[in-house]
């Protein structure tokens, strides 16, 4: 676990205290600074896109100005100057590469410094399938072949717009609408590229899926959109992975993620996020403003979302379910770690719409340094949502002395026949704990790891399993210098 | 050669309290000394003190393992160095696997002295072979470390892991507090097992009749912070009798 030697060589050969801070040095082709309707043709052309798509960007892009930036998290977020962000950035050579062997052997290497494997011969057959997204553009999608065989389609989503306009037009935006918030009207202007998942009826989708986000250039913004649709009968796992170059510069980071699930479809959603936090006094990171939402369509169709969340200067998230379908089930398991400067505001809403719809929140946030951490999270009962049940537990960890930890649950019950149970808990490190392990041999960093990685087990199980064992390094090492 | 454990005139406060004020005590390689005394005479202190714990500082004097001052040295340090504290209110790890704690534990020695991690498997077999004799099954193995223990389980629970990363000094604090007489029986032949001409204990406690089980070569008695009288196990006995006023007037 904790005290492993692979642990110890992952923290030696990282450079300076976030392992996934170089840069890799790679000629770009960017758009100019600055957001306005030619940046948006811009990106379309460039994307080679249907008029339809141009049109839905305009529109977006119109009802964006209109709208102003949340302020009611508790985030104290700087002005940002949205003319100031390179909203195309893309490697020169990446533009669609039809097969590995086209792909800039820099890239290759970069994605194997993340040791995220896209050399296909490397992986075992049938085990995870990536697509990696590059600043701006999809650079390589594995197993696509495989996949095709039992009608999976995994794709970027800029070229679903191009293959599968019906599925596109359909979907988009029907999940997260254009206007939900700021930052989803922002993304459904100016997104580069993403993910897109189609599962038919009745298909158990042969592999866990998964696509790494990697913002490389310097003053761009990553607005990647991921459209997952599973067909009555399905299933499907996807995760995804975050990582940026340390920069003193902050940099946005604005997705939005649509889920649909129709009749008895199982989609299992799961993120390791971690973009760089920004250094021990707050200077450069990520703001991570993503909105992600899956509708449960479907009767006794099922959403669970399972978040790992450790990096980013300042997160503003709330992974969602709208619980539509009678009998449908909607998870949401979440990790969320803030250390030094770091502020997070995240959690979840569940939507109970239909009857006897079910929803389980688990949400374990650990604040340390300077750090703050608030859960927030909204569980709604409609009139028609009979019998609906919805089970919370939200436990917070304090690590020193100078961080916060905030609980905000929103309970709204229209119906008398709901049953909703919330617990919550707030605890400090025990120093009792800390002795225990220490006096065992095992240093006090890998005791605090041990503790807060039992402290998150309930969440961290969930996880895929070969994901699980990076979940409790990484959240080791951003937990160091937590404890002095 | 150097004694296994010397303790130098050992001053150490809680606090702005004074706790031990000047104890002496000098434990050779393969003995087993035990320590009695009355509640708050600075038992407890004492083990806290010799494993390195926040909180407790040391004023004056000093510890030598091997001839080695520890004061320097971390709680994990000393750990590490062979030195073991059966806790007398083993801590809840909630979540915290004990087959993972247990392996922890061990490879952070490991590593320490250059050597590979165990192997996870030779590792399983070699714990449930140690479990077995003190009584602990699999079921207890795979819960989280003393969560839902009882009082014993957690004991014998305790002498598992100082039967697995081998001290060379192990301090036993009221390892008997809470136990039934079967119980004390387990703990008491799990500790024996481990005795050998190269490691030493010092065993704490309230009552001789753990030293019944655990039969010590030297008994100390400990009032006022202060070592008021040192013996053989007959010194035990005398306590039993007489209790622990007479010693302190004799203070």
């Amino acid at each position: 676990m904790a005290a492993t030697q692979e642990t110890i060589d992952t923290l030696q050969e990282a450079t300076g205290k976030y392992k996934y801070g170089f840069v890799t040095d790679i000629e770009s082709d960017k758009a100019p600074k600055g957001l306005n309707e030619d940046i948006i043709r811009f990106i379309s052309a460039k994307k080679e896109e249907p008029q339809w798509m141009l049109d839905w960007r305009l529109k977006a892009f119109a009802m964006w100005q209109q709208m102003e930036s949340p302020d009611w998290a508790k985030l104290d977020i700087p002005p940002i100057d949205y003319q100031d962000i390179h909203y195309y950035a893309a490697p020169k050579t990446g533009e669609g590469p039809a097969s590995l062997d086209e792909v800039d052997p820099e890239l290759l290497k970069t994605y194997a410094k993340l040791g995220i494997p896209l050399d296909e011969q490397k992986i075992l057959a049938g085990v995870v399938a990536v697509d990696a997204v590059f600043d701006s553009v999809s650079v390589a999608t594995t197993f696509r072949g495989e996949l095709a065989k039992s009608g999976v389609i995994f794709c970027p989503i800029s070229e679903a717009i191009r293959d599968y306009p019906e599925l596109v037009q359909k979907y988009l935006g029907s999940v997260v609408p254009v206007a939900d918030n700021y930052f989803s009207a922002l993304n459904s202007a100016v997104f580069t590229d993403g993910s897109f998942v189609f599962i038919p009826k009745g298909v158990r989708c042969p592999m866990e899926l998964s696509t790494y986000f990697r913002i490389n250039e310097a003053n761009t913004g990553q607005f990647e959109r991921t459209l997952i649709i599973a067909e009555d009968a399905s299933y499907v796992s996807y995760l995804e992975g975050c990582t940026a170059p340390q920069r003193d510069e902050n940099q946005l980071h604005a997705a939005v993620v649509e889920l649909v699930a129709l009749d008895d479809a199982e989609i299992k959603y799961s993120t390791v996020q971690n973009w760089y936090p920004g250094d021990e006094n707050g200077r450069g990171g990520i703001y991570n403003f993503v909105t992600k939402r899956g509708a449960c369509l479907g009767d006794r169709s099922k959403i669970s979302w399972t978040q790992v969340e450790t990096g980013s200067a300042i997160t503003w998230k709330y992974p969602s379910c709208i619980l539509q379908g009678k009998d449908s089930v909607g998870e949401f398991y979440s990790v969320a770690l803030t250390n030094n400067c770091q502020q997070a505001d995240t959690g979840t809403k569940m939507i109970h719409i239909g009857e006897g719809s079910r929803s389980t929140i688990i949400s374990k946030g650990i604040s340390a340094g300077r750090s703050q951490n608030c859960y927030r999270g909204l569980v709604r009962i409609q009139p028609g949502a009979e019998n609906a049940r919805n089970f919370t537990q939200c436990d917070s960890l304090l690590v020193g002395d100078k961080c916060g930890a905030h609980t905000v649950p929103y309970i709204v019950s229209r119906n008398p026949s709901a049953k909703i149970e919330h617990e919550a808990t707030t605890s400090r490190i025990s120093e009792d704990q800390l002795f225990y392990c220490q006096q065992r041999g095992i240093s006090t960093e890998d005791s605090v790891s041990l503790i807060v990685n039992g402290f998150c087990k309930e969440v961290m199980k969930e996880l895929p399993m070969e994901f699980a064992v990076e979940a409790q390094k990484l959240i080791g090492i951003s937990l160091e210098g937590s404890v002095g | 050669m150097a004694p296994l454990l010397e303790i130098r005139d050992l001053h150490a406060s809680v606090g702005d309290t004074p706790i031990l004020k000047g104890i002496n005590l000098t434990i050779n390689a393969g003995e087993i000394h035990a320590i009695m005394g009355p509640n708050g005479s600075g038992k407890s202190t004492m083990s806290y003190v010799l494993a390195g714990r926040e909180g407790y500082e040391v004023t004056g004097g000093d510890i030598l393992m091997n001839g080695v001052s520890m004061l320097e040295m971390e709680a994990d340090e000393r750990a590490r160095a062979g030195m073991f504290l059966a806790f007398q209110y083993p801590v809840e790890l909630p979540g915290v696997g004990g087959m993972s704690f247990l392996r922890a534990a061990v490879n952070a020695r490991r590593i320490e002295a250059g050597e590979d991690e165990v192997d996870q498997l030779e590792f399983v077999k070699l714990v449930r072979a140690k479990a077995t004799h003190l009584g602990i099954n699999d079921d207890m193995l795979k819960r989280a470390v003393n969560v839902g223990f009882s009082g014993g389980e957690k004991k014998r629970y305790e002498i598992l892991q100082m039967a697995l990363l081998e001290p060379v000094l192990s301090v036993l604090d009221e390892t008997d507090s809470g136990l039934d007489v079967d119980a004390l029986k387990i703990v008491s032949d799990g500790v024996n097992l481990l005795r050998d001409p190269q490691r030493s204990m010092l065993v704490i406690t309230h009552y001789q009749r753990l030293l019944n089980h655990i039969v010590p070569d030297y008994v100390h008695i400990l009032a006022g912070g202060k070592i008021r009288r040192s013996g053989g196990k007959e010194l035990a006995f005398e306590v039993e009798e007489s209790g622990y006023a007479g010693i302190d007037d004799a203070a």
